[in-house]
């Protein structure tokens, strides 16, 4: 553990599979794990749709990284946010989102779902609060 | 000669469903496929765009494409035809030119 803990932003603002945007920042979330830091992903825009419950990639051949997000509590991602504006501007609701939880191994504390959805100017604010944004 | 007009950009990032729907003449067939097929929901800020457009286009989403993105038929807005990638090739056979709005 290094002795200086920074907070990580890993912002999304597309959607999955038309681009490989999606595919790269859940990657650089798991590689990020390693190093221990106060990680969120947040998701905006089209990023919203990252989470989408449901998504079945066999008949388009391309690998479904949508389960893979389910695992995030598990490398180091404690808290999920989606922006409520964008998600309203597409027509969906928490309930069209996929659920994460989060347990700290140590003491045991379990979180049922870490995806929250907060107001834009939370967002900013958030942003503002990082130390460091890595923008997909 | 016919057009089938393609998109496959959201509606929500680019403006390719905007001009798609702004060029294409009365008549026209419509295909909204990768990215595109977020145009094809009901309840989001663009469906009054393509709902206007449903009374003088045929619009097409695909349904591989709805199925990889976590939506069924019934999210669909009504009058849209989900098709299979057989009935894109037959779209693109019916017509004669293809205009893909990238």
């Amino acid at each position: 553990m290094s002795e200086v803990v920074k907070k990580f932003m890993y912002l999304n603002r597309k959607a999955p599979y038309g681009t490989i945007y999606a595919w790269e920042a859940l990657e650089v979330v798991l590689i990020g794990a390693a190093f221990d830091q106060d990680v969120s992903v947040m998701f905006l825009d089209d990023g919203v749709y990252q989470l989408t419950k449901g998504q079945d990639t066999k008949a388009i051949g391309m690998k479904n990284f949508s389960p893979t997000f389910r695992t995030l509590g598990d490398y180091e991602v404690k808290k999920i946010y989606v922006d409520r504006a964008s998600l309203e501007a597409r027509g969906l609701t928490q309930e069209d989102l996929v659920e994460i939880a989060w347990e700290d191994f140590e003491t045991e504390e379990e979180i049922e779902n870490i995806v929250e959805v907060i107001d834009s100017a939370r967002v900013g604010e958030l942003m503002n609060e990082s130390d460091a944004i890595f923008s997909f | 000669m016919s057009i089938l007009h393609t998109v496959n950009k959201s509606p929500f990032e680019r403006n390719a469903l905007e001009s798609c729907l702004k060029f294409a003449t009365d008549g026209s067939a419509v295909l909204l496929f990768e990215d595109g097929v977020y145009a094809a929901l009901k309840g989001t800020a663009v469906e009054p765009h393509v709902s206007d457009a449903l009374g003088r286009l045929k619009v097409y989403v695909l349904g591989p494409d709805l199925q990889a993105r976590g939506f069924s038929a019934e999210r669909i807005i009504e009058g849209i035809s989900v098709v299979d990638y057989a009935g894109f090739v037959d779209l693109a056979a019916e017509n004669g030119k293809v205009q893909a709005w990238l």
